[in-house]
């Protein structure tokens, strides 16, 4: 069974059609990334998915569940959660307190105990800074604290959006390795990305999105070996 | 010596009342996004409300009424006026609040009439400090007032639920990714803020036991002048906007020359701070980082 199945799902923007009824899925365990150009509707699918963005038509399953209709904070209840685009981590909070509020669904301070320690096994840059102000970390560590902060839930489904925009190439393979390692810990990811190449090279499927709609899907493999996808997205 | 420790006394403890109603204004602003001019008003109820329950005889029974009715009033103020704008301009909900102003003034003008009620809550009496004719009142509101604050400032820092209200009022769609229902936490804010101008109303009374239906208006747009001095949208800021609005108020009385025109100098204050600093003292700047 599909863990996120997304039906005809149509948004508007005043009388500006962005998303014009798009249908996909993602299965138990998968890696799955929306790719295409600016404005092709990526973010807003995400959004959409979420639950920010409460008017659309269509229809929303999660885990078996419609929550097309369902408010973004019992999504993130039921397992679902999102590192937005351009991060927004709490500036003015600290790392910890970042982290902290990544746990707001856990009220169990043991538990909420043994994840901090992962995750300041996985990232000790955040270990290091963790009484520092997250807005005065760099863009890569403020990356990495976004995804942590995300994790501190335990989603079963992960969406990324974005997570290698503004970063140097050296920490785009970090952040694309990282996308991987969780994956393999168990957790779904829904993945948009414009850095086309490097997306499909780590998902199982993708879907290409055009001015609102998905124009090609296929494996990672197939899309990137495919001309269009080759011609339109990865320089040639 | 005394008019220096009587004026300072008298700052704080004004400063203190101006403070608690600055965070009413400040942590809705923060939260919710609204400049809610009815805050004041919010004042005067409490004021009746403890006029009413003085029947009782029982002070600590109309304290603790009047800070429940408050609660009660601000959490419908929101869900009736404001829910149903979220999303809407700005200026909409600007409208929308000083018609709850209006509303709750001409309301109370209806039940209680235009000539002031008298409600002596409680006579502390005077004490002598430093040679200093002090009312021990002023003692009491500054004493309440400060630990009012420092609970506050607790509350938002070590709880889930401050927490939570500090995560919606610096991003609230990644608040809800959290898993914050900011519904929730804007009720929340509504009720503290409103309970803390329930017992601004209170402090009112202990200085002098009179009530009418504009009892709320001045001291409303005093503190709101305090929140955006100290930053609005800041805890801190709107306690060290009221403290130094208070202090300003009660020195500039004390100078015969420039007495009567202590209202004009503290609103020339904000007008100059707006120029010089437009986000207040302790206000926030945003960092953008790539």
């Amino acid at each position: 069974m599909a863990m996120l199945e997304v039906n005809d799902l149509k948004v508007y923007y005043g009388v500006i059609c962005a998303l014009k009824g798009i249908s996909f899925h993602v299965n138990e365990g998968e890696i799955v990334s929306l790719i295409g150009a600016n404005g092709a509707g990526k973010t807003t699918t995400m959004q959409s998915i979420i639950g920010l963005l409460p008017k659309k038509s269509g229809h929303i399953l999660f885990d078996g569940q419609d929550i097309t209709r369902t408010p973004c904070h019992k999504i993130v209840h039921a397992g679902m959660t999102q590192v937005p685009e351009g991060r927004r981590i709490f500036q003015e909070l600290t790392v910890y307190e970042n982290l902290l509020m990544g746990a707001y669904t856990n009220k169990d301070q043991g538990k909420f105990k043994s994840d901090l320690e992962s995750i300041y096994d996985r990232f000790p840059r955040l270990a290091e800074r963790r009484n520092q102000i997250a807005g005065t970390l760099s863009g890569g560590e403020q990356q990495m604290l976004a995804i942590s902060r995300a994790l501190m839930c335990h989603p079963k489904l992960l969406m990324l959006d974005e997570p290698s925009m503004g970063l140097s190439p050296l920490l785009v393979d970090q952040v694309f390795d990282i996308i991987k390692d969780i994956n393999r810990d168990g957790t779904t990811i829904l993945l948009v990305e414009q850095n086309a190449g490097k997306s499909l090279a780590i998902s199982d499927r993708a879907y290409v999105m055009e001015t609102g709609s998905i124009v090609l899907t296929g494996t990672g493999a197939e899309l990137a070996a495919s001309e269009k996808v080759r011609k339109a997205y990865l320089g040639g | 010596m005394e008019l220096i420790f009587s004026t300072l006394i008298n700052g704080l403890s004004l400063g203190g009342i101006y403070a608690m109603i600055a965070l009413g204004y400040t942590m809705v602003y923060g939260i919710a996004k609204l400049l809610n001019f009815a805050h004041g008003d919010i004042i005067m109820v409490g004021g009746y409300l403890i006029y009413v329950f003085m029947a009782t005889n029982n002070p600590l029974l109309a304290i603790f009424m009047a800070v429940i009715g408050c609660v009660i009033l601000g959490i419908c103020v929101e869900k009736i006026a404001y829910k149903p704008l979220r999303g809407a301009s700005p200026l909409a909900v600007l409208i929308t609040a000083i018609g709850v102003s209006n509303l709750l003034q001409s309301l109370a003008q209806i039940i209680f009439g235009s000539a002031p009620k008298m409600a002596t809550v409680y006579d502390f009496g005077i004490v002598k400090l430093f040679g200093a004719t002090i009312q021990i009142s002023s003692l009491v509101t500054l004493v309440v007032a400060f630990a009012v604050m420092t609970a506050l400032t607790l509350f938002v820092k070590f709880t889930r639920l401050g927490r939570a209200m500090i995560a919606v009022s610096e991003d609230r769609s990644a608040a809800q990714l959290m898993g914050i229902n900011v519904n929730s936490i804007i009720t929340v804010t509504f009720a503290i803020g409103s309970a803390l101008a329930a017992l601004a109303g209170l402090f009112y009374l202990l200085k002098a036991p009179s009530i009418s239906s504009t009892l709320g208006a001045m001291p409303g747009i005093k503190a709101f002048t305090a929140a955006v001095i100290g930053g609005i949208g800041s805890i801190p800021g709107a306690m060290l906007g009221g403290i130094l609005l208070g202090m300003i108020e009660s020195i500039s009385y004390k100078i015969t020359a420039i007495a009567p025109y202590t209202d004009a100098i503290e609103f020339s204050i904000l007008i100059l701070i707006l120029l010089v600093r437009p986000t207040g003292f302790l206000g926030k700047k945003r960092r953008e980082k790539v």
